[in-house]
């Protein structure tokens, strides 16, 4: 792999920028791989990076039927934190976000991960109970988070409207420092470029159109847009489309795939020190390095694959980023985008083997996908080396639903009373 | 912001209605005799079609009914919508059932 | 008058001056002028810098697609508008403007220093460095591309102006008004349609008002648009909108469109919005959206001075500018050549121009009009480069061979390159609709194809070129709209005439005598994209287009690549030997030009941001002090301090007010359902928990609901009215879920059964009156009914009237004393609660609030279904699995209760907590752990659900979830601290009057 570093660019500015090579490969599909990764985003290019590098898996394929990282990983919001309710979330979580501490090193391609800090708002009695409950749950796992006045929310970020005549007032916050951003496509191709160094072919415009088992029920190999390709071991790592992609394995998930928006401003100069979320208000902001305000919020309310939001969506989450930050009403919304998030039942993901031998599923991410990359990239990729899945990912399995086990994060936070 | 057909109220904006998942879902009539699996497929197991799909809805600020539709998820286009209880047309069901 | 200013013509009224400033200098343009046509006739064209290598920037263009010329208007500290297109501000007296993203000086500029680094700073230079050493990119490198990133500065203080929203419904929504635009808005109309007319500029006309000598049906084109107007103005059914651009087009045609109301004023008229948003509901929509022309990339395209050459055009002929005195035009394209015939009519010198199509095309109309007015024209050719610091002085050209070799560099003087590479139709609201694209070979750009929504694209932005087939095709798409939409619609026909010159064009990068010239040649000229960073992008392997924008950031400036799109695709395509088409296109998205997120947010601030609900005692809570809290959308009085008083003293007062004398609290938040039936007991059993069979008219009972999953979900009194009418109670916040949730399982699941359920929380105000003098306060007021514990025992209902008011009275304790709960009519609420107040002096009645009732009832241990509960809970685990039926076949949530994991003993149960220190008060959310001095990870087994300090008891209480915790009532656990483990006891969660005597007085 050519390395990336200041120097290099210096070498290669005198050669007018003439001997950069290629990223990653332009693969075309073999015959066979010993795994198959169905999916070219951060998670999927992750997974098949995991597997090389650590498992010794180097004769597989990531398939991708668009563009690597243009579904999620290059739609979403880049939130980074890991200060979850539940043991299990919170290990997880926090196993990704160590992760994305050295990730630029270890990939040798700048994430731009900025830990700039998350902070999340109350605006209710009811929110103070949920989100210390938090703080304390995270402190037992080691995980930093720690409760922060009005006043000292706003010291931390002082463009908030910490004003008491507000319609829901800030009451508190609670602040993750090591939580913060990154720059969404290097996570995808930093992946890809490292995973291609170590032999992984990355296919794109490669659609699955369907699954090949064998006598006994385990998978043999996916067809494709580009022709069959066996592989005895399939990672299906699809986000919004893992329903129609296990469809062709015959297997059901608890899944529906909704509309996600987001929405950037004009490039402003330096305005927003750290990320702000309210949950209550339904909407979070952050700026990027570019300068642009980058903005969310929840799912639409109907399931749909159009990637794409109605406006009284958006237009609810810019009265909440008015309200809570005045000064911006008069900046200009630049882009407005949707993707498709898979959302379980218990808002929590999937990582796990599937009643298909040799097929294994990374599903179910809904909004917060993005933050896990590394970690789930990680523990899935155990999950098919091992035919067994990592100790963090072990709760996050299928029948967890019908057992009633669920990891509902949503539900810890229920309002009600 | 769609416009839906409400089949008792005629064409109104989106906001006036609240989704309501997958159509045609059917709570067993005695639970205690399905299985954890049963019981689990109940309550989570969606079809999530990319395509002509048959989905709920409530005029929740209007007549307040409950409807079904058929809509196709890559388009949010509706192809039909009908009353609870109704099959949809024959021409359309396709994959949507 | 400056000398760049024709003496006639054109829009402005040079009989109006208006003083304005632009980096404090003053200036004096004319009514009618935009800040960028008043600067441009005062000789200033450096008017910006450019994102990353901060290089000096003039105009582009001059109208929405300008990515060059972005300033501040600055009205006052608050009224601070940055990242304004200079082309699109209005002038007016006393505009001030600022040039941005420069330090200190527009002139002089150190940012400017990126352009000297530029070799390091190829596109994606940032994924390749700044790694070293590892905590360096956030403390050190990336707060300095923070800081020279950016392009203007948002304001300090919040917005004082306001902005509107309205939705429209129309027939016929036609988007632009140029020939196309106009003439699809005449036929609609005449059609009888209701017709909606928006316009990005501040008049309408589109491109006619571009044009010095055309002329519609023999008049001349701005009186014939006059006359157009005057009748569309005229039609009842016609709304004309100027200043308004279709920025999104979502789905089932629903347009919003952006009206800018007050910005091009002076002085702010009282009352008046900043912007408006519209949302139209079209039954059709006509896209009349123009095009915009192509630069052409060459090295040195992005000095001031080089611009379109439609941008000359508009300048000459709609504000009388010259935009230079002694102009090159460099072109691909027929019609650029009617911009050099447009410069010499307003006193401008064409020194050359220089055509750079292969020989062998055939000349167009404004080309032969060119050579016949003798203008001098280089066939062949391209641009080397340019020269002049702050503003182009001199331009390269050389010869093309027919060998394709390039000649020897002929330099000449000029002070404006005029550029154009063809027109691109502006096909935005077509893709954004989902409608398909096609390319067109004979225009090189692509036209709409298939559409997907009820939409006609027409004119310009339908590839169609010369003023009487736009006329026609405008006039064609509104009769074919107006009648889609239900009317009998005939195109109106006009025959144009003008110079018509062809608007085809060529791919926009020029041919180099290297392949890598020494001075960057723009594609993006905001983002400063050159050809080398597309280049290096395809180097390094990225193919997609869309990786392509994304390593080099083409196309993601505020322009969202109007004019670089397609010659950055030409480019991709030349360099890998594929048709433009091929490559493929980025997706279009909303917003078409930036949209100010006030006109999103409308008039959602302050108390308007969400409705307030509000209690028939707010108004005298308020006026005695009372602190409020927000319950969902409700304020509820949260304690009612007297004088010196803090929450806690507050709360002590009522809650020991409530134990010894009497207490009154407004509960009428909570939510009220009315179930009536002939099979009203037999819908309860399958939805609640609890057996209602055996429930007696007059009597009431606590109910829980779970959702089919098995947690609980809500909690409520229902009290039985008569054998088929139940009142059903609710938690505040569950009032509308639950309702929904019965009535899908009463439409959708249930449907043999015959009940009825309508919401009743607005219809009544309900007081609480609980403590032990609660009967004598009630006594005092009601005449009509029999109180005694014979007649009202504990947990009955009957009716009455209080203080003239019909009344429910329940017997019932959410505070564990003697209890009753009117419910009255809520027109009588606010009477009923001074009445009773008045009547209760006499008892000692003490109002009190949410905090002073949480510990009330948490002394009893009676739990909060959302505090004590979260969504994971079974009734098991909220200790009221006494509640259930046992003898039902089914109810919602019972199957679920069967699942093996909510059958575990460590499970999390709820039981009390009472800290060792009686003086220490947990924290609500607190963990808890089975032994002390646990290091990370700790083993936490359960958490604080609700804690308080009971006056009653003289210590603290609380409740917990704890994993098996029933079974370790009389244990010690710890609640782990920072810096310390608090000891506690297990207990049972009921901490006062534990034989609940106390309920019955």
């Amino acid at each position: 792999m050519q390395k990336f570093s200041a120097w290099s660019l210096l070498k290669e500015a005198f050669g007018g920028h003439q001997g950069w090579k290629t990223q990653w490969r332009r693969a075309e599909p073999k015959a066979e791989y010993d795994a198959v990764i169905i999916g070219g985003g951060g998670h999927g290019l992750g997974t098949a990076y995991y597997l090389a590098a650590e498992h010794g898996l180097t004769n597989i394929a990531v398939i991708e039927k668009g563009w690597i990282g243009g579904g999620n990983t290059g739609r979403n919001t880049t939130i980074i934190r890991s200060n979850y309710l539940f043991n299990e979330s919170a290990h997880l979580y926090d196993h990704s976000l160590k992760m994305w501490k050295d990730l630029s090193q270890v990939l040798n391609y700048n994430t731009m991960f900025s830990p700039r800090g998350v902070m999340m708002l109350a605006h209710t009695v009811h929110d103070t109970q949920v989100i210390k409950r938090h703080v304390h749950a995270n402190r037992g796992n080691g995980v930093d988070n720690e409760w922060l006045s009005p006043e000292e929310a706003k010291a931390f970020c002082p463009i908030l409207n910490i004003e008491k005549n507000i319609r829901y007032p800030v009451l508190g916050a609670a602040l993750q420092r090591r939580g913060g951003v990154a720059r969404h496509d290097t996570v995808a191709w930093g992946y890809a470029r490292a995973a291609d160094a170590l032999g992984v072919d990355i296919i794109e415009n490669c659609e699955v159109t369907g699954m090949i088992k064998n006598a006994h029920g385990a998978i043999e190999g996916i067809e494709t847009s580009r022709g069959v390709i066996r592989a005895k071991k399939v990672g299906v790592v699809a986000a919004g489309n893992t329903s129609v992609v296990m469809g062709y394995a015959g297997i059901q998930l608890p899944l529906e795939s909704y509309p996600l928006q987001a929405l950037v401003s004009e490039p402003v100069k330096p305005l927003m020190p750290c990320v702000v979320m309210s949950n209550t208000i339904h909407a979070y902001m952050s700026q990027s390095d570019k300068g642009e305000l980058v903005i969310g919020a929840g799912t639409d309310a109907y399931n749909s694959y159009t990637q794409r939001g109605a406006l009284h969506i958006s237009s609810h989450t810019l009265e909440s980023i008015c309200e809570l930050f005045p000064m911006v009403r008069r900046l200009k919304m630049l882009r407005n985008w949707g993707g498709i998030v898979d959302t379980t039942p218990d808002r929590s993901p999937i990582i796990a083997k599937t009643p298909v031998k040799g097929l294994y599923v990374n599903c179910g991410w809904g909004t917060g996908g993005f933050k896990a990359t590394p970690g789930s990239a990680h523990v899935f990729a155990h999950t098919i080396a091992h035919d067994e899945p990592h100790p963090i990912n072990a709760p996050f399995t299928v029948e967890r639903f019908e057992e009633g086990n669920l990891i509902d994060e949503a539900a810890a936070a229920a309002v009600a009373h | 912001m769609l416009v839906i057909h409400c089949p008792y109220c005629g064409d109104r904006p989106e906001l006036e209605f609240s989704h309501g998942g997958q159509a045609h879902v059917i709570r067993p009539k005695d639970p205690s005799q399905a299985t954890d699996a049963q019981w689990a497929e109940f309550l989570y197991l969606r079809k999530n079609t990319r395509g002509l799909f048959a989905e709920r809805w409530r005029h929740v600020r209007g007549c307040g009914r409950f409807f079904n539709a058929i809509r196709d998820t890559t388009t949010d286009q509706f192809v039909v919508t009908y009353r609870a209880g109704e099959q949809p047309p024959a021409s359309v069901v396709g994959g949507a059932l | 008058m400056s000398a760049l200013r024709s003496p006639k013509g054109g829009r402005i009224d040079r009989a109006r001056p208006l003083q304005f400033t632009f980096d404090g200098k003053a200036y004096v343009g004319f009514v009618g002028d935009t800040l960028a046509s008043a600067l441009l006739a005062n000789g200033v064209h450096l008017m910006g810098r450019s994102f990353k290598y901060h290089r000096p920037r003039g105009l582009l263009g001059a109208g929405s697609e300008e990515p060059n010329a972005l300033v501040t208007v600055i009205r006052d500290t608050a009224r601070r508008t940055p990242n304004l297109r200079a082309t699109q501000i209005e002038l007016y007296e006393g505009l001030v403007a600022q040039s941005q993203n420069r330090w200190p000086s527009l002139q002089f500029d150190m940012g400017a220093i990126a352009n000297w680094l530029s070799p390091l700073l190829p596109a994606g230079f940032y994924n390749k460095t700044f790694m070293w050493p590892r905590a360096a990119w956030h403390a050190l490198y990336e707060p300095n591309i923070r800081a020279a990133a950016g392009l203007g500065t948002a304001p300090s203080l919040p917005d004082p102006d306001h902005y509107a929203q309205r939705f429209a419904h129309c027939d016929v929504l036609v988007i632009g008004s140029g020939p196309a635009g106009l003439a699809a808005a005449k036929t609609a109309a005449a059609s009888g349609a209701r017709v909606i007319l928006c316009e990005e500029q501040s008049e309408f006309g589109g491109s006619l008002l571009d044009d010095r000598n055309a002329t519609v049906n023999g008049q001349a084109a701005s009186a014939w648009i006059t006359d157009t107007l005057a009748v569309l103005g005229k039609n009842p059914r016609v709304r004309l909108l100027t200043r308004t651009t279709a920025f999104g087009y979502f789905p089932h045609n629903l347009i919003g469109l952006a009206e800018r109301v007050t910005d091009h004023l002076a002085e702010l008229p009282d009352g008046k919005p900043r912007e408006r948003l519209w949302q139209v509901r079209a039954r059709e929509v006509v896209i009349a959206a123009g095009a915009i022309e192509r630069p052409l990339v060459f090295p040195g395209n992005d000095r001031p001075g080089v611009m379109l050459a439609s941008a000359a055009r508009t300048y000459a002929n709609r504000y009388g500018v010259a935009v230079g005195r002694r102009a090159v035009l460099v072109t691909g394209c027929d019609a650029a050549y009617e911009a050099a015939l447009d410069l010499v009519a307003v006193g401008a010198h064409i020194e050359l121009i220089v055509d750079v199509r292969p020989k062998g095309y055939t000349p167009g109309p404004a080309e032969k009009a060119a050579r016949a007015a003798g203008l001098k024209i280089q066939e062949q050719s391209t641009v080397l480069g340019t020269e002049g610091t702050l503003r182009v002085s001199r331009i390269k050209i050389a010869a093309i061979d027919s060998n394709g070799v390039i000649g020897a560099s002929r330099s000449h003087a000029c002070d404006v390159v005029l550029m154009s590479g063809g027109y691109t139709p502006s096909v935005h609201l077509h893709s954004q609709s989902r409608g398909k694209l096609v390319f067109d070979d004979a225009l090189g750009a692509f036209i709409p194809g298939k559409t997907a929504e009820h939409s006609h694209s027409t004119g310009a932005a339908h590839g169609v070129q010369g003023l009487t087939a736009l006329l026609r095709d405008g006039a064609t798409a509104g009769a074919g709209a107006a009648t889609a939409a239900g009317h009998v619609a005939t195109p109106i026909m006009h025959t144009g005439v003008a110079l018509d010159g062809n608007m085809a064009g060529v791919p926009g990068v020029l041919p180099q005598a290297t392949s890598l010239p020494p001075t960057k040649a723009f594609i993006d000229f905001q983002n400063d994209v050159t050809t080398r960073d597309l280049a290096l992008a395809q180097r390094e392997g990225f193919e997609s287009v869309e990786h392509i924008k994304r390593y080099t950031t083409t196309g993601m400036a505020t322009d969202q690549g109007k004019t670089s799109n397609l010659n950055a695709l030409a480019f991709i395509a030349g360099q890998s030997n594929r048709r433009i088409p091929d490559v493929g296109v980025t997706t279009f998205r909303m917003p078409y030009t930036p949209t100010t997120f006030g006109i999103f947010a409308g008039h959602a601030r302050g108390d308007l941001f969400d409705p307030v609900r509000k209690t028939p005692s707010h108004d005298w809570a308020l006026a005695r002090g009372g602190v409020f809290e927000d319950v969902g959308m409700w304020k509820r009085t949260r304690y009612f301090p007297q004088a010196g008083e803090d929450m806690r003293a507050a709360m002590d007062r009522e809650c020991l007010a409530v134990r010894n004398q009497v207490g009154m609290f407004d509960a009428s938040t909570l939510g009220k359902i009315e179930v009536v039936g002939k099979d009203a007991a037999e819908f309860l059993n399958r939805f609640y928990i609890n057996n209602w069979s055996t429930l007696g008219v007059g009597r009431s009972r606590y109910g829980i609901l779970l959702r089919d999953d098995g947690f609980v979900y809500d909690d409520g009194v229902v009290a039985r009215l008569a054998e088929d009418r139940f009142h059903v109670t609710t938690t505040t916040g569950g009032a509308a879920r639950v309702f929904a949730m019965m009535e899908d399982y009463l439409q959708t699941e249930w449907t043999e059964l015959s009940v009825w359920i309508t919401s009743t929380t607005e219809q009544w105000a309900v007081v609480a009156v609980q403590g032990p003098r609660s009967r004598d306060v009630l006594k005092s007021l009601v005449s009509d009914m029999d109180l005694s514990p014979e007649a009202m025992p504990h947990m009955s209902v009957a009716h009455g009237h209080i203080a003239g008011a019909p009344m429910m009275l329940f017997r019932v304790s959410f505070s564990g004393e003697l209890g009753f709960e009117v419910n009255v009519p809520a027109r009588h609420g606010t009477a009923v609660w001074e009445a009773i107040y008045h009547a209760g002096q006499a008892f000692g009645i003490t109002p009190y609030g949410t905090e002073a009732m949480h510990v009330l009832r948490a002394e009893k241990g009676y739990i909060i279904v959302g505090q004590d509960t979260d969504g994971t809970m079974t009734p098991d685990d909220a200790a009221v699995a006494w509640a259930i039926g046992k003898a039902k076949p089914d109810y919602v949530g019972k199957r679920a209760l069967e699942r093996p994991a909510m059958k575990r003993l460590d499970r999390k149960q709820l039981v009390g907590l009472l800290t060792v220190d009686p003086q220490t008060i947990l924290e609500e959310g607190a963990q808890i752990i089975a032994s002390a001095g646990q290091t990370v990870p700790m083993t936490m087994i359960g958490h604080v659900t609700s804690s308080y300090y009971s006056a009653s008891l003289k210590r603290s209480i609380a409740l917990g979830v704890i994993a098996g915790g029933r079974g370790l009532v009389g244990q010690t656990i710890y609640v782990p601290m920072p810096g310390r483990d608090i000891a506690v006891i297990v207990s049972s969660p009921v901490f006062y009057d534990p034989k609940g005597e106390r309920i019955n007085g």
